[in-house]
């Protein structure tokens, strides 16, 4: 199988069937927790739910000062991750024909030397939770292979992108098949680790929160 | 008349010195040689005997005959493409029938182990090669046949290089490439859809030049004209590095030649020195024409999803793919849910109750 054999399936049917489980894969996970469903509360509720759960789905974008003062290069360094991510996937120009043909429509594209610039530093954050992870001898223990497995397919689509766009390491009709590949390889196995939270912090936020709510509590 | 050698001939045609020496100075550039070079290639080229060339036309349309006959005949590229000795072309001989086998018999008799081969078309393997027959011979007997006694071959056209569309997808014809067949014989592929005349002259002038074929790469195609990315060399590259596209055909950024990309432009994945050597004596090529590069000298661009599609964009339509995927999750989790409740529902119903007592004893 040549490099452009191999990106023609990364195209065709490998995305097919990638997004067959990304999609089918989270839908699933997200309904069999909602189903557990949760004990009826017997207490008159203190305060409002709804504006708990509303509240607390976009106050946990911002870590708590106790929370920060502990670590902030780590949060620090989540955020440029995370940030990095976004911009690279949702503004590299050729990404986004891939959202419009989901979606219907689009939107515009950032420079790519700016896109390629945030790849290499959300790369070395990628790097640098790890780093972070396996100094500390607590998320060390609470670390499984899920969980490596979840920063490893993290890591290569950001990683191969960058190789692709410089031209680096392979010829880039081969670096660009395996980039489609492993973002392929994301899509599959997201649902399975706790790689779900890219939907579910939404879902668990609203939990937190409406029960906080309800009680009357800080959350 | 095949003494003579390619200076005479070209002096007779009333070349001039001058036109002969620049276009020995283009070829050189063209094949990324020092100035100091040449000379050589010019003394070379003065001295080379015509070569005896057979040219086989296979499952084709005759596009690439087209591109190098009819688009360049004025040129010197043309002269020395009629100083080569074009023993057999079924397209172009004036010979037919009998006679035109005839030639091709004796000029393979003639130059055994000398002559080179160049094959446009691919060759189909179904039905035992009875999809494509010329004088009764199946087009794989006849390249076998005439393969056996070439000094090389020139694969011109992607169909002849790679399988190219008698090759695409579900491939009646079970179309195959050259390379495919021919394993013991040096092989050079130059592909395209058609390829650029240039690049084929530059090939022939190569061999008449040095005796040998040009460096190849691991596709064999002469790294001096495929070496180069199409979207390395766009002049429209800079749009894409600001991020600029054109969205359709006509739209404001297509006019201000804004990258094409999004239309569907094969270049980043594409090979082949039209960003350079240009269409059409320099005039011009797909991508300055406002349309996207296809990727017609790369393997399988005929099933890479469509002309129109951009390379990030996926094959298929999404939202069918989408809604059987969300159906399926839904049905599974469901399934899933239902399990847990009996789960859960059971290890209520079966709770043992421990007591002090039962903590206590020992074990």
């Amino acid at each position: 199988m040549d490099a452009n054999e191999l990106l023609n399936w990364a195209r065709g049917p490998g995305f097919d069937i990638a997004l067959v489980i990304f999609i089918g894969g989270m839908l699933l996970r997200l309904l069999e927790v909602l189903a557990l469903g949760k004990k009826p509360d017997l207490s008159a509720p203190r305060g409002s739910g709804l504006s708990g759960g509303l509240r607390t789905i976009f106050s946990r974008f911002l870590p708590r000062k106790q929370v920060f003062d502990k670590e902030p290069l780590r949060i620090v360094n989540a955020y440029v991750m995370h940030l990095g991510f976004f911009v690279v996937l949702f503004f590299y120009g050729p990404h986004i024909p891939l959202f419009e043909s989901v979606l219907g429509f689009g939107w515009p594209a950032l420079p790519s030397g700016a896109i390629n610039a945030v790849g290499a530093v959300t790369i070395l954050s990628i790097v640098a939770a790890l780093i972070f992870r396996m100094n500390s001898k607590v998320l060390r223990f609470l670390t499984t292979t899920g969980d490596y497995v979840a920063w490893l397919v993290t890591l290569l689509p950001v990683l191969t992108g960058y190789l692709a766009y410089n031209h680096m390491l392979l010829p880039y009709t081969l670096m660009l098949a395996l980039h489609i590949l492993s973002v392929e390889l994301l899509m599959v196995v997201a649902p399975f680790t706790k790689l779900t939270h890219m939907f579910s912090f939404v879902t668990a936020r609203w939990y937190q929160g409406f029960k906080a709510g309800q009680r009357g509590v800080e959350s | 008349m095949n003494d003579q050698t390619l200076g005479e001939r070209l002096r007779q045609r009333g070349v001039s010195r001058r036109g002969f020496m620049k276009f020995c100075a283009a070829t050189a550039s063209m094949m990324a040689l020092p100035p100091m070079m040449i000379p050589k290639i010019a003394q070379a080229l003065e001295q080379a005997k015509r070569p005896s060339v057979i040219w086989l036309s296979f499952q084709e349309c005759t596009g690439c005959t087209e591109s190098l006959t009819r688009s360049h005949a004025p040129t010197i590229e043309g002269l020395i493409f009629d100083h080569i000795s074009l023993d057999y072309h079924h397209t172009l001989q004036a010979a037919a029938g009998d006679g035109a086998e005839h030639a091709r018999e004796e000029a393979m008799k003639a130059h055994w182990g000398e002559y080179l081969l160049v094959v446009d078309g691919s060759i189909p393997l179904g039905a035992n090669g009875d999809y494509s027959a010329i004088a009764g011979i199946s087009n794989l007997a006849m390249l076998k046949e005439v393969a056996a006694g070439a000094a090389a071959i020139v694969s011109v056209g992607t169909c002849a290089a790679f399988g190219g569309l008698p090759m695409a997808n579900p491939n009646p014809t079970g179309a195959a490439a050259v390379e495919d067949i021919i394993t013991d014989k040096p092989i050079v592929n130059v592909p395209g859809c058609p390829p650029i005349p240039t690049v084929i002259t530059g090939v022939l002038a190569h061999f008449l030049t040095f005796g040998a074929l040009p460096e190849l790469d691991h596709l064999k195609r002469p790294k001096v004209f495929f070496g180069q990315n199409i979207h390395d060399r766009c002049y429209r590259r800079p749009f894409y590095e600001r991020g600029e596209f054109a969205e359709t055909f006509d739209d404001e950024g297509a006019r201000k030649g804004w990258c094409l990309f999004k239309l569907g432009c094969k270049g980043p994945t594409t090979y082949n020195a039209c960003a350079t050597a240009r269409w059409n004596e320099g005039t011009s090529w797909p991508v300055e024409a406002g349309h996207g590069c296809i990727g017609c000298s790369e393997p399988r661009f005929w099933d890479a999803g469509g002309f129109y599609k951009p390379l990030s964009a996926p094959f298929n339509n999404i939202g069918d793919t989408i809604l059987t995927a969300g159906a399926a999750g839904l049905a599974v989790g469901a399934a899933a849910a239902v399990l847990n409740r009996r789960t859960k529902s059971d290890a209520v119903k079966n709770r043992e109750t421990i007591t002090i007592k039962d903590l206590s004893k020992e074990s």
